[in-house]
């Protein structure tokens, strides 16, 4: 694959490589389970029953479309570029995730699973996936950091009210990637009943393929939004990164358009303490979780504890076709700080009256430092990837406050 | 083409009617110099090949006790490079019994595919098993190493068919290590006769040795799984010694060194009680 055909989109190739990027490094004892589901994902794929069935559910039970919303105030207040959200906070538990939870669920369901597992870092994947899990009546099993289960107890609360069992991860550096790895062990232990419903555009292939489809839907609906109010296309797109999956859903779409396009990295402390999550621009090429992908790393491949505010960005990897569509230097990736994603987050509150999530507000410290650069009639979409309620604690102790 | 340690090896055991028995542990666990005692000395305890673990941050194919000495040997300070170091060592006590690296992809990635092979051949090193490769990712370092005249141990599992194992065996050398389960190392107790079939299909499309690991934990199981397989691997249950016998701060116990070889003194016995006439395949 290469973009010598005139394209972006066509990846990942029959490898399920983008350029180097991507693969299948998975235990032997997975590999027929994946090969079957990357079959019953090409089926899917030329299924009308399929189609219609998740774009029912994405329209009665999320509530799409989701707004593409002019954020008048912020542009104002900017003085530049005219900013739209992709308001993908006001879906159903309240980010994008669930758009890729639905897919995969009526995937598992097809493959004839019965029982569901996934990782999660913020919790967001966690209830999303326990959500169509309490929908479809599916046994579920979410494995999530002893460290995150303590910064983000009122999702972890959601998750049991929806009937899940929350696995507490002790091992190694007890978020994210630790959660990930549990889920595979669970998954190579179970490969008859089992379905693992990974939460970002990452993890062997078909994975990363099949989670941008299926949140392509952000892409998608805003061009056809954008069109409708603007009568032309965006100039600019800019969403965070974290494994990257609401990034690559936003982008994905408008890849071969002229546009410029922006993924947001956490940059914790700074990259130059170490404590970041910026695999791009602190990481090398590696291969982790069933991909080879950007990743944080020692100088002998032992992988490294990634450091962010938001749990959800909070992850030492990302997802290969971000890796390549860094290296071919068609999106542009940007780290941002933990500061500076507290200060956005203010800003979005206060002058929009939407609390956006911590990793939505590294996207949104972008736009604050990019739109008073560019014309009025310069035409920017931020996609709103997730609302911050679950945030507050957080952020009220990052600032200082008790509550 | 010399014969390699390995094909010697199977080709002695066969003629002495023997089953193989093949030990885990993981390199610079609970120290660098504990661990290549044990080492130097597992060959006299009875074992025929030796698998030498490399750590990694994110084992996902181990159980908690494999988990738990890659933590140990990475605060250590262990390394790809002395992890070859080590074999070096032991290579100047020992030339005959094959050593097989066992782990994950990143660390050899990151040290460099061609550099790796390059060093781990010089340093005496038989055969890798590199549990996320699957046959899917040979062009990663299975065909690199076959041109390097390194074995590459490929695996075949529960979930594998006759058509995967066709698959799995393309770039195979060395033997086929079977997994007992599906599953992780050292949790569930293999079904024997679910194995001893999986073990009939396998030996119906290949010559190569095949042994049997992931769950097996006594002498008793050694010796079971020695029936009918070429080769057993016991890892967690030998590792599971080692964090027995370190203390809150990981240092060595003195008799830690003695009471690993007795275990796998016991289980040599075990496998060598196995119902095998002598040149049977």
């Amino acid at each position: 694959m290469s973009p010598d055909k005139n394209t972006y989109r066509a990846g990942p190739d029959n490898e399920g490589r983008f350029g180097k990027f991507g693969g299948r490094f998975v235990a032997e004892t997975l590999m027929p389970l994946i090969l079957d589901l990357e079959e019953a994902y090409r089926a899917s794929k030329n299924d009308p029953d399929f189609k219609a069935e998740f774009d029912d559910l994405l329209a009665e039970f999320v509530g799409r479309p989701s707004p593409l919303y002019y954020a008048e105030r912020l542009t104002e207040y900017l003085g530049g570029a005219k900013i739209y959200f992709k308001r993908e906070e006001l879906n159903h538990t309240g980010a994008h995730k669930i758009n890729n939870c639905i897919g995969q669920i009526l995937l598992a369901r097809r493959m004839g699973k019965s029982r569901i597992i996934a990782e999660t870092g913020a919790g967001q994947h966690g209830v999303a996936t326990a959500t169509v899990c309490a929908r479809f009546g599916m046994k579920c099993v979410i494995y999530m950091g002893a460290k995150d289960i303590e910064r983000q107890k009122p999702n972890v609360f959601r998750m049991k009210l929806l009937g899940a069992d929350v696995i507490p991860v002790t091992c190694g550096s007890q978020s994210l990637k630790d959660a990930m790895n549990e889920a595979m062990r669970d998954w190579v232990a179970n490969v008859t009943d089992t379905f693992y419903i990974i939460g970002t555009a990452a993890g062997p292939h078909p994975y990363p393929e099949l989670v941008r489809d299926f949140q392509s839907v952000i892409g998608v609906e805003s061009r056809e939004q954008i069109l409708a109010k603007e009568g032309r296309l965006p100039d600019s797109l800019v969403a965070c990164v974290g494994g990257g999956s609401n990034a690559i859903g936003l982008f994905h779409p408008f890849l071969d358009d002229d546009i410029d396009m922006y993924g947001i990295e956490a940059a914790g402390h700074g990259l130059n303490t170490g404590k970041h999550a910026a695999s791009l621009a602190g990481g090398k090429p590696g291969v982790l979780h069933g991909n080879r992908t950007y990743l944080l790393m020692d100088d002998d491949g032992q992988i490294e504890e990634a450091h962010s505010i938001s749990a959800g960005l909070d992850y030492p990897g990302i997802g290969p076709e971000h890796s390549w569509l860094h290296e071919m230097k068609r999106v542009k990736y940007v780290p941002i700080t933990d500061q500076e994603a507290l200060e956005a987050f203010q800003v979005c509150s206060q002058y929009e009256g939407i609390i956006p999530a911590l990793e939505s507000a590294h996207a949104i410290a972008y736009v604050l430092k990019l739109a008073p650069t560019l014309p009025k009639d310069h035409l920017m979409v931020m996609n709103l990837s997730g609302r911050g309620d679950k945030d507050i604690f957080t952020v009220a102790k990052a600032l200082g406050t008790k509550i | 083409m010399a014969v390699s340690r390995i094909d010697q090896k199977f080709a002695q055991l066969k003629k002495q009617g023997c089953c193989a028995l093949v030990t885990f542990t993981t390199a610079g666990d609970p120290d660098y110099d504990t661990a290549l005692n044990i080492l130097k000395a597992l060959p006299a305890a009875g074992a025929d090949i030796i698998e030498l673990g490399m750590p990694f941050s994110d084992p996902m194919a181990d159980g908690p006790a494999i988990q738990a000495s890659s933590i140990r040997a990475l605060k250590g300070g262990m390394t790809s490079r002395k992890i070859l170091q080590m074999v070096a060592e032991f290579r100047q006590t020992d030339a005959k019994t094959p050593i097989i690296l066992m782990g994950y992809y990143n660390p050899i990635y990151i040290y460099g595919v061609d550099k790796f092979l390059e060093d781990a051949l010089k340093a005496g090193v038989d055969g890798l098993i590199i549990v996320d490769l699957p046959p899917e990712e040979d062009n990663e370092l299975a065909i690199p190493a076959k041109a390097a005249r390194m074995g590459c141990i490929h695996l075949a599992t529960p979930t594998t068919d006759s058509a995967r194992l066709t698959t799995i065996l393309k770039n195979a050398s060395g033997f086929l290590y079977y997994v007992s389960i599906a599953g992780i190392t050292g949790t569930q107790e293999p079904d024997i006769d679910a194995v001893k079939k999986a073990i009939d299909m396998i030996r119906g499309q290949t010559d190569l040795p095949i042994a049997v690991g992931f769950g097996i934990k006594t002498p008793e199981n050694a010796r079971a799984f020695a029936d009918f397989s070429d080769a057993v691997v016991v890892g967690s249950a030998i590792v599971n010694i080692i964090t027995d016998n370190i203390d809150q701060e990981g240092l060595a116990n003195p008799a830690l060194e003695a009471r690993v070889l007795d275990f796998v003194k016991m289980l040599k016995a075990g496998v060598h009680k196995a119902k095998r006439s002598k040149g049977e395949e």
